[in-house]
Formats: C-alpha cells, structure tokens, sequence
C-alpha cells in the first residue's frame, strides 16, 4: 500500500516528455525486446532464409519458422499457413487479388465495405475494372455493418468477404464471428484485414471462421516493411493466386528474399503481444476511458464517432463541434494525433470513414483520434486532455459557428455559400 | 503542414477576433465559406459615415490555422482604409503576405470573399437607409 502510494506521488512529479506521442493507429515504436532481437540478424546472422545449402541460410531460416510459429501462435493458426509480406497493403492486395484471380471460374463477385482502409477498397476498386463486381456495404451509425445487409448481398457469384476486423480511425470492432459463421455457411472465402487489432484484443482465426488475414508488424511494436498473410490450409485450403512472380518463396505465394530480421522482429512482437495483451490492453482501457471522460467533463458538445463498446480498448476518435481539426492540431502542436480533417489529408477530402457514420461532413472536419499505445502514461493523458480543452475554448471563442449556435441557429438549415469551395 | 511565422502568429495571436453589431447601419457582414467544407469565415467592418473610413473590423473563422490568419490580417488590413481601397485589397495579397502554400490557397479566397461580402452588405445597407431618407425628405424640399 504504502509502495504504492510512493510510486503514484513519484509518477505525479515525473516531468512529461514532449512532444507525446498518443498516434499509436498510425505506427509504433520498435519495442526494445523487439530491436534486440533483431540485431543478430542484421550483421552477424545475415543468411538468406532460402540458402539451403550453408550454415548462413539454416540459420535464417530457422529464425524465420521461429518467428513464423510465434506469429501463428498469436492468431491460432498453424505456422504453414503464414505468409510474409512487406506489409499489410501487401497482404490485402495478395489476399484480395489471390483469391479474385484463383476462383474466377467459380464467381466474379465480392464484398467489403465502405469503412475499409484504402489497401482493400481501392484493391476492390482495380478489380470492378478487370469485370470484377464489389459491393460496398454501408455502415451503420455505430460503424458497424449491418449482418442483413450482408446477407442480401450475396448472391450465386460471390468468392469473397473482406471485411476488417477493427477501424483504423474509429476502432470500432465489426462482428467478424458471425460474418466468418454466415461466410462458412454459403461456402464464400471470408479475409479480414486484423491490422489494428492483432495482438491488441484476442483474435483467433478458428474461433472467428476467418480464411485470409492481413497482418503488420510495425502496428504491434515491431519494425516496418513486415506483414504477414494468414491462408488457411484445411477446412477449406485456401488458394491464391501469387501478384509477385520469382523465386517461388513462401510456397510461391509470395516470391522475394525474406526480410529475416523484420520477420524476426515481427515474431518477437507478437509473442510479446500475446504474453502481455490481457494487462496491456486493461490499462490501456482504462486510460482511454479516462480521457474520454475527463473530455466529456471539460467540454460541451462533443461526440465519440463510431460505438464504444464495440470498440478497440486503446482508440478513442472525439469531433468536436464547432473547432475545424487542423487548426486544432496546430494547438497542440506538442501532441501527435490524428484527425479526419480535409485540410489533414493527402486528398483534401474530410476521412470517408466518418463521412460513412453519417454524421455531416462538418463533425469529420472537427474529429480527432487518440491512439494509445504501451508507452502511454496517465500524465500525458491529463496533459493531452487539459491542453485540449483550453485549445478547444479558445477556438469555439473564434468560431463564428459556435456564435451563432449559441444564438440559437440551427446550423443544419442555414443557406451556406459553398460554390467554390 | 510547415506554417510560415505570420501564420502561426496569427494562430496564435488572432488580431480583431469578435463582433460588431451586425443591425448597425454602419456595419457590413459578411459570412462565407460551409461548415462541411470545413472553413466559414464572419468578417465585420464598422464605417465612419463622416468620413468614409473602416474605423473598426472584426472576425471569427472556423477553419484551419490559414484561414484564421487569413482573415485576422484581412481586419488589420481594413481598419483605416476607405470602403473602395478595401475592395481592391487581393487574395494573392494574402497569399504572399503569409507565404501561403499552394493547398492554402482558397483560405485566402475564402478571406477576399469575406471581404467583399462584409462592404456588399454595407452599401446595401446604405442604399436603403438612403432610401428611406429620400422619401423622408421629399416632402420638405
């Protein structure tokens, strides 16, 4: 009791470190245990995993089915049905294009959804170009789809789901059990990009009916340019037809040299994930929850986007009306966030994903998403929060939309002048 | 998105945030741009009618950190200039009074359109508060 107390007082007086990183959706750092794995195989064990006739190559080699069996231990699968890749981009569009290109003969139609990060969306979008068909199933105001809605989708040509299992943005978490029991039922091939949520939450492939599974290492604590594929073997075994032609490597479905110390970084990872994911992902919860109460507090009129209870323990996405997101980053500019705002993107588009939720293009533009991560610390929670709301106070005094909704303007029914913009 | 120092100083140090009183004879609102296109900008100008002059401005923006810089310099601008010399103030006057870069370009729109819709709103103002003089003093004269 009395150590407790001492190390809660000691926390408290522990200068904070900025700028915080609190965008851990976006990438992670190498946990140490990670990079000290790794470095043998930088330098010392520098074989290629398909020398099969050296030292150098056994050793690599045994390093990569090392890490190949911690990676299938995390999502309950067997270590041949694992796939290196660069990434998860990589692994959707080998899982997507795989399966479009092998089951041809059998149906040309597929179905994800609308909220999907953009690796499966345009993938499925280079695909309705080739003769392909997709359909996008919409979301529903939780960010979920609607089990109904995928049920009328299918149809006598359908070869495919991909549907992710947790929102890169929102967090929200779809119902992949049963979108794996209803995939399993009609007999169509179900992948889910598991990127955000492997190694965060419990994720097993058999439990959750799932054939194809898109994976990355820089997401959980290991380095980038890693991914992985899971393709289930039995019941059914799936095949796929490879989009990188060479050297035949993982059992041809994806030719190249193997990255081994990515991949031996990649495996650490996930053990270090599944030994640690049940404390990791209760303190994290506990921390996110207590942001967005300690927001809800502080401030009016704000929205979780996307449900919180089917939701990633570490990801909140807040909008906060009436204050524009970039504008709200340029505040905290001591804190690494995210936001949907158009002026944030590449495109200049406000995130189709929110946009997708229904909640006016308006709130897109004014959310912003935490990522909490293993190195996340109560403080720096309070400090985001406080900073935050004195951020978000200054900008609603500026905001001439907080005027006039305070006046009592509908804001939703006013004649805005928006050509040009 | 590197800012360039005026429009972090804007940021953070907004000139002019506020507002007039918009039923005034002597003040001209504008307000611009869309909450869904994430930038709407109230621009306010107050004129002396004795002599002609903007002898106040005023602004509030919701948007990015260019368009509040955009539209806080547009206000130090104004102040002191006649209703015809704040017509012929530019966008790519904003643009290169902030170093705006290319993608911040329609904030600097966004401000001259505010701008033009605040002395708009002014003249119409005027116009009819002229009007109804008239018909007030014909019967006099």
């Amino acid at each position: 009791m009395e150590r407790e107390a001492f190390r809660r007082a000691n926390e408290n007086t522990m200068a904070i470190k900025l700028p915080i990183y609190m965008d851990y959706h976006a990438t992670t750092p190498v946990d140490p245990r990670v990079l000290e794995a790794m470095m043998p195989y930088f330098t010392t064990e520098f074989g290629n995993a398909a020398s099969r006739n050296h030292p150098f190559g056994w050793t690599a080699e045994e390093a990569v089915e090392k890490a190949r069996k911690q990676l299938a231990e995390l999502i309950g699968a067997n270590a041949k049905e694992i796939v290196f890749t660069s990434g998860a981009t990589e692994s959707d569009n080998l899982a997507i294009k795989g399966v479009a290109e092998m089951y041809r003969e059998k149906g040309n139609h597929i179905i994800t959804a609308v909220t999907e990060h953009k690796a499966v969306i345009d993938t499925c979008k280079r695909l309705e170009k080739e003769g392909y068909r997709v359909t996008y199933l919409a979301v529903q105001k939780d960010g979920r789809i609607s089990l109904d809605d995928l049920r009328a989708a299918i149809g006598d040509k359908t070869i495919l789901i991909t549907i992710m299992m947790a929102n890169n943005e929102i967090g929200v978490i779809q119902p992949i059990a049963e979108i794996g029991a209803i995939a399993k039922q009609k007999g169509i091939l179900f992948h889910t990009d598991a990127v955000q949520a492997a190694g965060k939450i419990p994720f097993n492939v058999n439990d959750l009916k799932v054939d194809l599974a898109s994976l990355s290492a820089h997401k959980m604590y290991g380095p980038k340019g890693v991914g992985a594929l899971y393709v289930r073997r039995r019941n059914p075994r799936v095949l796929l037809a490879p989009i990188i032609d060479g050297g035949g490597h993982e059992r041809g479905m994806r030719s190249g040299t193997l990255n081994v110390p990515g991949i031996v970084g990649f495996g650490k990872a996930a053990e270090l994930c599944r030994q640690e994911m049940a404390t990791e992902s209760e303190r994290l919860r506990n921390l996110r929850d207590y942001l967005n109460d300690k927001l809800h507090k502080q401030l009016d009129e704000i929205y979780i986007n996307g449900s919180i209870d089917h939701r990633l323990p570490h990801n909140l996405n807040i909008s906060f009306a009436y204050v524009e997101g970039e504008s709200l980053l340029m505040g905290i500019n001591d804190v690494a966030v995210s936001s949907g705002s158009a002026c944030t993107s590449a495109s200049l588009e406000p995130s189709y994903v929110l946009k997708a939720l229904g909640a006016g293009d308006d709130l897109a533009h004014s959310s912003i998403r935490f990522g909490l991560g293993r190195w996340t610390t109560k403080e720096e929670v309070d400090y985001v929060a406080d900073k935050l709301t004195s951020v978000v106070s200054r900008l609603r005094d500026m905001s001439p939309l907080y005027e006039l909704a305070k006046e009592g303007v509908d804001l939703s029914t006013m004649q805005w002048q928006t050509e040009g913009h | 998105m590197a800012y360039s120092n005026k429009v972090i100083d804007h940021y953070e140090n907004p000139r002019n945030v506020g507002s007039l009183p918009k039923d005034d004879v002597n003040v001209g609102t504008g307000l611009v741009g869309a909450p869904e296109c994430g930038d709407v900008m109230k621009l306010q100008v107050k004129v002396n009618p004795q002599t002609g002059i903007i002898d106040d401005a005023k602004f509030k923006t919701f948007g990015c950190g260019s368009a509040i810089a955009s539209s806080s310099l547009a206000t130090e601008w104004l102040k002191g200039k006649t209703v015809d010399e704040a017509l012929a103030i530019k966008n790519t006057d904003i643009v290169n009074e902030l170093s705006l870069p290319p993608v911040k370009i329609h904030c600097s729109v966004l401000a001259e359109d505010a701008i033009k819709a605040a002395i708009s709103d002014y003249k119409k103002k005027q116009t009819a508060d002229g009007k109804k003089a008239e018909t007030v003093a014909q019967p006099t004269a």
